[in-house]
Formats: structure tokens, C-alpha cells, sequence
């Protein structure tokens, strides 16, 4: 549907996702996990994805960073299907185009911070490209990002598990978007924040997205933060597998 | 690749605790097996050095193997002599340059007494063309002087000037004191780690002074020549037990070895040392390889310890493998992640053992030299130790991927998101 969609009208842009008619179950005879109809996130886009915990919301992110294929449809990102690539290519695609923030636990422990930014760049040339496209040095780069989401640079050294919560979900941050990746997946990364510190996370990481012109996918069951987003989905609205496994 | 080299080391620093204990296991087990590799090593050079130099060991008819243990390290008896005049013969032969008589049969206390000439002195060789050295003294000159090996003179406390009786026959306490005819230490040679450290080296006429007045292993009823008179006798040897024989040109070897063993007067059988030293070594390959086999399998249970530390860790680090796979690494860079910690560990654990095994040869050498003979004197590592530290960090690097398939999975069933 999508590329018949774009092939109608070339000058429409490409969406960063799209799913197409989605089934998955994670074995032969269990119930589906998710059946979704289409899906499509176009560049731009703030989404915010809400469902309760079972509804599917780890199983969708797996089929979007291509740890997961789909039993029938397609997921595509930026207009490829990601069944097309092999599973390689499709960690590679996954570390060139999406940056992904997690609830908790995002760093790894023996990395400073800054070497926690800069992985992405280790283990993708079109990152470290894009890293480097102003200019600067990685390094530089992730610095500059870390100061903008008010990482001061006496943090930079330091070992991650010496960093608040807060302070460790925007170092994640500043990982998933070194390099200006196309996407960025958030998923859950306010709820072990405060109320307070969530409200603060959120506005930089929009602001930092709007800045490096990412499209942003948001998940989280709390429907209280939605207002800041373009477009709001209900993950249950358009899955119709947890439908009839309620039924 | 060095991206990944790169975060292993980072990794492994992090829980260098727990590897750190496992690091030091295996370097034991490295110092041990290259200890026993350099043991085994200079044990079989010192032994295959105990006679350098000399073109051929001459003796009565027997089997090479031994006579070279007798004549070579004065272990069993010789079941024959050889004539006196077999041995003028041969040194008379044109292509011989020197000969080395060689009378045994008395002992010391258990160390073998040796007949023999100066020529000794001037003409036997040990380890890569070593001569035989004084540490203290001098050279036998008179008829009742002996020259002793350092063993002797450290285990038994002998100086020069000292003086000792020897016992006919050999081993500690058989036969009966030549004790009417003592001798007079002159000499005390030096270290060499060869039979030479356990001999007691007297005149061959000294051989033929003690025996005047016996007969048939007994001294003669009624008969006792006091020592100032053996000198009156003819003390010209009528029989030796082996000669060394060095020719002028080593190329003629197998033909005067030819013509020994086809010698008309007597049954004369000569060997070149070398052949019969490699066989004698043969018969010791079985306990040699079980040796190094005892460590090689002190090697595998500690690198299974490795496995086994590693493996037991590996559930903390899903989140760790996970956020690897989020930033863009395949599950083959998760294993092989495993593998280079494998290969830090062991190297890290090999250089150790190395440095263990060099500080142990330097506080230990001259204990084990002072009691088995064996200097450890090397620091440098041969080529062989080299492979068996290659061989150690590759199996370090082949054991690792157990763990290394384990976290491949544990990478592909969590993606991006382990089930704790």
C-alpha cells in the first residue's frame, strides 16, 4: 500500500514508518500479539503512543528496530521493508536510522559519558558522518548535545553510574540522537522520573528533536503528557489482536 | 573490530574482580605448564650435554645403551673390561687424536670413583664444548690425589687437602675400604650438572696401586703392601672399563667406529654418544609426556573456570548486550565481544604466568641447581614455550565461545529489551 502510495505521487515524502497490515504471535498457535491494520509516522511527526503494559508495546518496538519480523505485512522504515534486509543489514539499518531511549539502565556501566554518546558513532559510519558533518569531532558533537540538554561538561568524564536518573536518561538522549538519526523511539523514559523531572525531560528532548529534525515516536501509558505531541495513538485502537484477546 | 577490542578491555576492566581471581588462576597454570616445558627442557639438554666433544665411547661388547650409562653416568657395572693394549691400539689408530681411559668400579660413599689420565682434564667436554674447570685446587698430579666433583665436595663437606678412603665396588655400603690406602683431595671442579659433580677422579695407576693386593673383589689373605711401597710395582693398568675417542676429523666417525666393532684381538663395541644419549632419553619420553600432559589438563581446569565465571556473569550483563544490539551491534559482535574478553583474560594471564615463571627462575635457580642439577638458568622464552603460550590463548579464545554462543542467544531472544 505505502509504495503503490508513493509511486502515485512521488513529490508525497516518504513516512519514517509505516506498517501495513501487521500480524505477529510469537509462536506458531499462541493468539496474536498484534494485528494492525496500517500505521504510518511521517518526517515531523511527534507521536504519542499510548497503552496499558500487555498491550503490545514491546512486541511493535521490536518490529520497528528489526529484532522482530511480522508474520504477514510489512514494516518499512523510510520506505524500506525491513523483511527485505537480512538480519545483518538490519542491525545496521536499525543503528543508521532510529536512536532509541529506554525506561532505565539506558548506559552501559564501564562507558563514561561521553563514550556512552558516542556508540551509535562506533558502530555506524552514517552516524559518525553525520556526527562530524558540522565540523565537529565526535567528541565535539557529543558534548555540544550534552550541553544542550543541560549536561554540564565536568559530567562528560565521568562514570554514568555516578549520574542522577535524570541526568542518565539525557545522556540517553543525547545517544539516540548523536548523528542525527532519521527516528527517534522513546520508550517509557519519563516513568522513572518524578512528576517534575518528567516535565523537564520531555521539553528537551522535543526541543532537541526539533532542532535535529528527528521524528520522534513516544510510548508511554501515561496519557497526562500527550498534549505536548502532534498526533496521539492509542495502541489498543489500532490493534485489533488485543481486541479479540479481550473479547 | 577494534571498536569491539576496544569495549571488551573496558568491560572486562569493569569487572576486573572477578576476572582478575580467574586471570590468576590461569597465569599459575601458565607458569606451571612453561616451568615444566623449561624443566623438561633443560633436564633433556643437560642430559644430551653430558658428553660433548667426544667422537666415540669405546667398551667390551654390550648394548650402547649401556655403556653409555656406565662409562657416561657411572650407573650399573660394566659386565667386561677392555685390554690394555686394545686401548694403546687405539690411540695409536692414525685417525684418533686423543683417548681418555676410563676405569670404574670403586666408590665413595656412593659417588663413583673414577681412573683416568690428565687427558681427561684436557679433553673431556660437557654442555656446547665446555671444559672441566678447578674450583678450587688443583689438578691429580701424585698417585694418591683425587679430584672431586662439586656434589661430592658439597654434599660430603670436603676441602682441599682433606683426606678419604675409597671403598671397593659401588653404592653407599657395600664392599670393603681400600683404608690402607688413603687419598689426598687436591682439587674440587666446578659445577658442571653432569655425572662429572658426582665422580671422584683418581689415577688410573692409584686403580692399580689400591688393587695390588687383592684378588678377585677380596683383599689376599696375608698379603698387605703398604702405600710408600706400591710405587716399587709396575702400575701400568692391565685392563680399562672405556675409553673416549676423539678423532681428527669427525667425518671419519663411522669408519673407525666400523673398524672398533670389527676389532680382531677382543669384542670391542663403540657408540657415538649422541645416538646412545637420545635412545637412553627415549625410555624417560613416557614420563616427560605425562608431565606436561599433568599441566596441559591444569591449563583446561582453569580456563573452565573462565567459562564457568564468565557464563555465571553473563545474566547481569542482558541489559548491557541489549543496549549494544540498540546501538547497532549484530549478535556475531555480541559473541565475538565474549571471545575478545576470552582473549584479553588469557593473554593478560600468560604474560603473568611468564613474569611468575622468570621471577620464580631467579629466587629459585640456584636452589634447584644446588639440589637436582637443573639451573633454570634461561629467561629467555624458546620457541616452544612460545607455542604453548600461543596454544594456551587460543584455547583461552575457543573455551570463551561458550559463553560467547550463550550471550549470542541471550541477544537474539532479548533484542532490544531483556526479560529480567
Amino acid at each position: 500500500m505505502v509504495t503503490a502510495m508513493a509511486a502515485e505521487s512521488p513529490a508525497a515524502p516518504v513516512p519514517v514508518l509505516a506498517l501495513d497490515r501487521v500480524r505477529f504471535r510469537w509462536k506458531r498457535g499462541l493468539p496474536l500479539t498484534l494485528d494492525i491494520g496500517g500505521l504510518a509516522v511521517m518526517p515531523g511527526e511527534r507521536i504519542f503512543l499510548h497503552g496499558p503494559s500487555g498491550s503490545g508495546k514491546s512486541t511493535l518496538l521490536a518490529l520497528i528496530g528489526g529484532i522482530l519480523l511480522p508474520e504477514e505485512g510489512s514494516v518499512s522504515l523510510l520506505g524500506t521493508d525491513l523483511r527485505s534486509l537480512s538480519a545483518g543489514a538490519r542491525d545496521q539499518f536499525r543503528v543508521d536510522h532510529v536512536g532509541f531511549v529506554f525506561q532505565q539502565f539506558n548506559l552501559i556501566p564501564y562507558l563514561s559519558v561521553l563514550d556512552n554518546v558516542l556508540l551509535p558513532c562506533r558502530f555506524s559510519k552514517r552516524r559518525r558522518t553525520q556526527a562530524t558533518a558540522a565540523g565537529n569531532t565526535p567528541a565535539q558533537e557529543a558534548a555540544r548535545l550534552l550541553g544542550d540538554l543541560d549536561l554540564a561538561p565536568a559530567l562528560h568524564h565521568r562514570p554514568v553510574t555516578a549520574l542522577s536518573v535524570g541526568q542518565q536518561q539525557r545522556v540517553a538522549a543525547a545517544r539516540a540522537l548523536i548523528g542525527r538519526p532519521e527516528f527517534l523511539v522513546a520508550d517509557e523514559p519519563t516513568s522513572a522520573l518524578d512528576a517534575e523531572r518528567q516535565a523537564g525531560f520531555l521539553d528537551l528532548l522535543l526541543r532537541e528533536c526539533d532542532a535535529e529534525g528527528t521524528t520522534l515516536l513516544f510510548v508511554s501509558h501515561d496519557r497526562r503528557l500527550a498534549g505536548a505531541f502532534t498526533r496521539e495513538i492509542a495502541l489498543g485502537e489500532i490493534n485489533a489482536a488485543g481486541r479479540q484477546g479481550e473479547a | 573490530m577494534a571498536n569491539l577490542l576496544s569495549i571488551a578491555i573496558r568491560s572486562a576492566w569493569h569487572r576486573r574482580m572477578t576476572l582478575g581471581l580467574t586471570l590468576v588462576a590461569i597465569a599459575l597454570s601458565v607458569a606451571l605448564l612453561l616451568g615444566i616445558e623449561r624443566i623438561r627442557h633443560d633436564a633433556r639438554e643437560s642430559f644430551a650435554q653430558s658428553v660433548s666433544g667426544t667422537d666415540l665411547v669405546v667398551g667390551a661388547r654390550t648394548s650402547p645403551v649401556q655403556l653409555v650409562l656406565y662409562t657416561v653416568f657411572r650407573i650399573g657395572d660394566a659386565t667386561n673390561n677392555i685390554r690394555w693394549d686394545s686401548v694403546k691400539k687405539l690411540a695409536a689408530h692414525p685417525m684418533v687424536a686423543w683417548t681418555v681411559p676410563l676405569s670404574l668400579g670403586d666408590s665413595h660413599r656412593g659417588y663413583a670413583v673414577l681412573g683416568t689420565t690428565t687427558a681427561y682434564f684436557a679433553h673431556f667436554r660437557y654442555g656446547e664444548g665446555r671444559s672441566l674447570a678447578m674450583a678450587q685446587g688443583r689438578r691429580f698430579d701424585g698417585l694418591f690425589e683425587a679430584v672431586i666433583g662439586a656434589e661430592v665436595a658439597a654434599k660430603l663437606g670436603y676441602r682441599v687437602g682433606d683426606r678419604i678412603v675409597l671403598n671397593h665396588g659401588a653404592g653407599e655400603m657395600t664392599g670393603t675400604a681400600h683404608e690402607d690406602k688413603p687419598f689426598v683431595v687436591t682439587g674440587i671442579l666446578q659445577r658442571t650438572g653432569t655425572p662429572v659433580d658426582r665422580t671422584i677422579h683418581v689415577t688410573l695407576e692409584a686403580i692399580e696401586a689400591i688393587h695390588l693386593d687383592w684378588a678377585g673383589g677380596a683383599p689376599i689373605p696375608g698379603m698387605a703392601i703398604p702405600q710408600e711401597f706400591v710405587r716399587k710395582f709396575d702400575l701400568t693398568p692391565k685392563s680399562v672399563t672405556g675409553v673416549l675417542v676423539g678423532l681428527h676429523n669427525r667425518a671419519a666417525v663411522f669408519r673407525v667406529q666400523r673398524q672398533v666393532n670389527e676389532f680382531k684381538d677382543e669384542p670391542l663395541l663403540a657408540v657415538m654418544p649422541g645416538v646412545a644419549l637420545s635412545q637412553l632419553w627415549g625410555m624417560l619420553d613416557m614420563l616427560e609426556r605425562a608431565l606436561l600432559l599433568v599441566s596441559g589438563m591444569v591449563v583446561v581446569v582453569s580456563l573452565a573456570g573462565l567459562v564457568a565465571v564468565v557464563l555465571a556473569g553473563l545474566n547481569e550483563r542482558r541489559r548491557e548486550l541489549a543496549l549494544l544490539r540498540s546501538v547497532g551491534a549484530h549478535p556475531g559482535q555480541v559473541l565475538l565481544l565474549l571471545v575478545f574478553e576470552g582473549l584479553l583474560v588469557t593473554a593478560g594471564a600468560s604474560v603473568l604466568g611468564i613474569g611468575l615463571l622468570a621471577a620464580a627462575s631467579v629466587l629459585l635457580g640456584p636452589l634447584t641447581e644446588a639440589h637436582f642439577g637443573i639451573g633454570l638458568r634461561t629467561l629467555a622464552m624458546s620457541a616452544d614455550e612460545w607455542k604453548l603460550v600461543g596454544a594456551v590463548i587460543a584455547a583461552g579464545m575457543a573455551a570463551s565461545i561458550v559463553p560467547g554462543l550463550r550471550a549470542y542467544r541471550l541477544s537474539l531472544a532479548d533484542g532490544l529489551s531483556p526479560r529480567q
